[in-house]
């Protein structure tokens, strides 16, 4: 008995090309259906940082920006981000645009394994991008879908806040 | 301008500086190299088929249609892997009687868990390892269960290792003093059965190993997610027969371990073996549910215990039954029978009492182990110690910080012996119970909780002392035949452009190991922070040692690079003694320059020494050695813990209708000895506290009646988020153990150690005006309405 199992082959076989523009730069890439964005940026792209804590969406270590909308890489297929224009981690970083952020995080170490610190700052960037002056409990609200298993929140509240206030105070959102 | 001037105000002076961590940038950046990012050439991937069974024989295994399926390159069962990989059995020597069956990294003949690897795929990626497993076809038969506690004891009942008499692993007894006499004597006696849920680590991201064998080098190298990567290597070497020297273990950034990521798993050295069959890199990662189901989970005791005192609220006697079930094996090389052990040894410890009585008893049954995780056996003890102690104030009509202040060891006392044989040093109760008053306003709380209590409103306000247990010296693990290194060692060198760079055994978790060493030897060399660099976590290139564990890093790992500093330091200033023509006590060292001691006039920049040593020894007089490499190593003597005390507080609200818990404030007041880095400390403690608080009022690893995990997933299984949690006010005593140099403590696990204790009296206080009482951890609303009799 050769036990070949043709129909297992063809589904782990077939792939279909997706292109994206990735934190700024066009690529094409070959995806199994069932591969999902997280695996795709991860392996293809070798985009690190954007990190698999659950696999469905509880955690938040996945957070990538879709079409300037935070989602959970994790919860999506690699083809239905087909067109997409994702910034990960990396490409924020490589703007600057949350530079600022990632100064008082570090300032304050409103981190520490920083596993879910990637899922942090975009949940972040997020927020700040739509509430100016967010209080601390809205602070807290708008993290509670990114669990971190080290700190006790309070310095990442603290960094969020003072970057809020510290934007506002230049005129607002940059 | 009229602050006096402090230690801190000399230049490079870091010790005591809140300053960040040079690797928390990379980590921001998303530039972390976690293992489980790690992907090398020709590298391979493992998955696992589990048992859906808690307990159920082995009758066959049918692999062929998996092994056939394309890009699947090894399926693997337990007598594969045991061909090349020597059993393990988690016992210490030291725990007399103790049994564990022994353990191979995947079963013979027999599953004991439901979620036990069974079979191991090897594919050229995870999603084709993963279709293979669905085409393995194995035929159990099931065996009886034993699911708890009391199935674990009854006699008679199933048992879990075959051959033994019964479902117990360790017994073990402390009595010192006359308990019985002092209970016919007392005044007052209190007694309370609290039982604690099982929990788990969650770290945010999962186990992951990558092993590497060569065979043409005869060489493995492991880059594993673990806090102990010489333990690893010295388990890689002795299991697989590979000569130690030939086995490098590599622990990168690491997402997450608090004790979980130590012990041996199944699955890691079953891709040890994966990776050695096949001669390639084979990659492990689990996923949550995995996690879920086969990371070690913790506590899941059920403690008997009942305090005597006198008329006037002396404590007298303490005695106590601990019943612990730990899975189906103990835990290996560290056992499952630590965290009972110092459940029974550090009950009562903030107390000025003689008379004690321990019972332990820990039981096999079909779950996955039970093993350390942060703070191992604190919450219990300190839950256990301080109900008792609010339900002693209760029953005398005294305030719960009255009956502390009275019974708590006095701070001019030490050293101390405690009943249970643990020898204090210097701790800081009174000290740290005052403080805490006032920065609760204790007094404005209550207040406020009689104000509000008039209009149907439940606050509680609970207090809990804590004794941690830090610096474990080799009385720990060694003493019973452990190969767990309780000393540690550092490798500097000055370099040729008169840099530092430091090579240390602790390891770096994220709570900031490399922060506080670069700190330690800048400070004591005379550098600026920026200019040393440290490494960790490489076998290859590390030194030996104990890494970091049970709150080591800093009084351990901090002390062995003070002694290595201080000895480059030495060695530094005696060329620059040759070469300047002075004795070596006449210079210093101050921003990189060597200087005059008296006068702070700049001679030359250690730059400069460097130069002339590498470069230009010829110019040096004859006989001149430099050694500007200084390899050094440092084992606790003296006492064999450095314990540190504290205590928290918290106020907190209980809805009565949902049964509900909001946290709305917590306080701490630490004394971990010399602070390193308070921003570092401070947010060990907040991280701490929040574990513990997830343990009071969330987690739980709930079984069915047929041993399955019914909540093992992100979804099901609730852990503390920010909303919940409540600002954490903190504060610091100080008392330097005089042991070391340093003076340094730990502070890791002060936070888990007494924050359930804490919200468990503080619920308790809350539920006082209906006469109901909470004595299971997690506080589950179901839990606070069931006491309520509403649900």
């Amino acid at each position: 008995m050769s036990g070949f199992d043709e129909s297992l082959l063809d589904d782990a076989d077939e792939t279909e090309r997706v292109r994206f523009v990735v934190n700024g730069r066009k690529v094409a890439c070959e995806v199994a259906p069932r591969e999902t964005l997280l695996d795709c940026l991860r392996n293809a792209l070798e985009l690190t940082g954007t990190h698999a804590g659950c696999e469905m969406g509880a955690c938040g270590a996945c957070l990538v920006q879709l079409d300037g909308q935070a989602v959970h890489a994790c919860l999506m297929f690699a083809v239905q981000a087909d067109g997409a224009t994702i910034d990960t981690i990396e490409g924020l970083t490589e703007s600057g645009v949350i530079a600022d952020l990632q100064a008082e995080f570090h300032r304050r170490n409103a981190l520490q394994c920083g596993f879910c610190t990637p899922g942090m700052l975009v949940n972040a960037h997020e927020l700040l991008s739509q509430v100016t002056r967010p209080s601390r409990r809205d602070i807290r609200d708008a993290l509670s879908g990114n669990y971190c298993r080290c700190t006790g929140y309070e310095a990442i509240v603290d960094a969020i806040d003072a970057v809020a206030k510290a934007r506002s105070e230049r005129g607002g959102v940059t | 301008m009229s602050a006096p001037l402090t230690s801190l105000d000399r230049p490079n002076s870091y010790i005591g500086r809140s300053v960040p961590r040079p690797n928390a940038k990379r980590l921001l950046a998303g530039r972390g190299r976690y293992v489980s990012d790690l992907r090398l050439p020709r590298m391979l991937y493992a998955a696992f088929l589990r048992s859906p069974h808690a307990h159920a024989n082995i009758i066959s295994i049918d692999a062929g249609r998996a092994s056939a399926l394309e890009g699947v390159h090894l399926v693997a069962t337990g007598v594969d892997l045991a061909k090349i990989c020597s059993p393990w059995t988690g016992t210490l020597d030291h725990f007399k009687g103790m049994i564990s069956a022994p353990q191979l990294p995947l079963p013979l003949d027999r599953v004991v868990w439901a979620g036990q690897a069974v079979v191991a795929v090897v594919a050229e990626s995870r999603a084709i390892a993963e279709d293979a497993l669905e085409l393995i076809e194995i035929d159990y038969e099931d065996l009886p269960i034993v699911a708890d506690i009391d199935s674990a004891r009854e006699g008679g009942g199933p048992l879990i290792n075959p051959g033994s008499a019964n479902n117990v692993c360790f017994r073990s007894q402390l009595d010192n003093g006359s308990v019985d006499d002092a209970f016919a004597h007392a005044a007052h006696v209190v007694e309370e059965e609290l039982s604690f849920g099982r929990h788990t680590a969650v770290t945010l991201e999962p186990r992951a190993i990558v092993s590497d064998y060569d065979p043409s080098a005869e060489m493995l190298t492991v880059h594993h997610a673990t806090q102990t990567p010489y333990q690893f290597q010295d388990l890689y070497s002795r299991h697989f027969g590979i000569p130690e020297a030939r086995v490098r273990v590599i622990a990168t950034d690491i997402g997450g371990s608090f004790g979980m990521k130590l012990h041996v798993y199944h699955e890691d050295m079953a891709v040890v073996g994966l990776s050695i069959l096949l001669g390639r890199p084979v990659k492990y990662v689990t996923d949550r549910i995995e996690s879920f189901v086969s990371d070690i989970h913790a506590r899941d005791h059920r403690v008997r215990a009942r305090m005597a005192l006198d008329a006037k609220g002396e404590i007298l006697a303490m005695d106590v039954l601990d019943l612990t079930a730990i899975g189906a094996f103990s835990t290996y090389p560290r056992t499952s029978v630590v965290e009972g052990n110092q459940v029974i040894r550090l009950i009562g410890a903030p107390y000025r009492f003689k008379n004690y009585r321990a019972r332990l008893e820990v039981l096999f049954q079909n779950k996955v182990q039970t093993s350390q995780y942060r703070a191992v056996g604190h919450p219990i003890a300190c839950a256990v110690t301080e109900r008792l102690v609010d339900m002693a104030a209760a029953k005398l009509g005294l305030d719960p910080f009255a009956i502390r202040a009275q019974n708590l060891i006095a701070d001019d006392a030490y050293p101390q012996t405690s009943p249970t044989g643990y020898r204090f040093e210097a701790l800081s109760h009174q000290a740290c119970l005052k403080r805490l008053h006032e920065m609760m306003d204790y007094d404005g709380l209550r207040a406020e909780q009689a104000e509000l209590r008039k209009g149907g409103i439940y606050r509680g306000i609970g207090i809990a002392a804590f004794v941690e247990i830090t610096n474990p010296s080799p009385a720990f693990y060694g003493v019973g035949g452990a190969r767990i290194s309780s000393q540690d060692g550092a490798i500097i060198s000055l370099t040729p452009s008169g840099e530092v760079r430091c090579l240390i055994s602790v390891t770096e978790q994220g709570q900031g190991t490399e922060a506080i060493i670069s700190q330690i030897v800048a400070d004591q060399l005379g550098l600026a922070q920026e200019h040393v660099k440290v490494i960790t976590g490489d076998t290859e290139v590390t030194p030996h040692g104990g890494a970091t564990w049970a709150c080591r890093g800093a009084g351990i790992g901090g002390e062995t690079a003070l002694q290595a500093t201080r000895a480059l330091r030495r060695n530094i200033l005696e060329i620059a003694a040759l070469i300047l023509q002075e004795q070596p006590s006449a210079l210093d060292i101050i921003d990189g320059e060597v200087v005059d001691a008296g006068t702070r006039n700049q001679r030359m920049p250690i730059s400069e020494i460097a130069r002339i040593a590498y470069f230009r020894s010829d110019t040096l007089p004859p006989g001149t050695q430099a050694q500007l490499t200084v390899s050094h190593h440092f084992a606790p003597q003296g006492y064999p813990f450095a314990f540190t005390n504290g205590i928290q507080g918290c106020s907190l609200e209980v809805d009565v209708e949902t049964g509900l818990i909001k946290m709305l404030k917590h306080f701490i007041v630490e004394d971990c000895g010399r602070v390193i880095n308070p921003m570092l400390v401070d947010e060990q403690l907040r991280g701490g506290i929040v574990q513990g608080l997830g343990a009071a009022l969330f987690e739980e690893c709930r079984y069915s009646e047929t041993g399955q995990l019914v909540n093992g997933s992100l979804a099901d299984y609730l852990v503390p988020m920010p909303m919940e949690m409540p600002d954490i006010v903190i504060a610091h005593i100080e008392t330097p153990t005089a042991d070391t140099d340093l003076g340094a403590k730990g502070c890791g696990e002060a936070g888990t150690a007494a924050a359930s204790a804490c919200v468990l009296n503080a619920v308790n206080d809350a539920l006082a005006p209906f006469d109901a009482t909470i004595n299971s951890i997690p506080i589950t609303p179901a839990r606070v309405l069931k006491a309520l009799k509403r649900f």
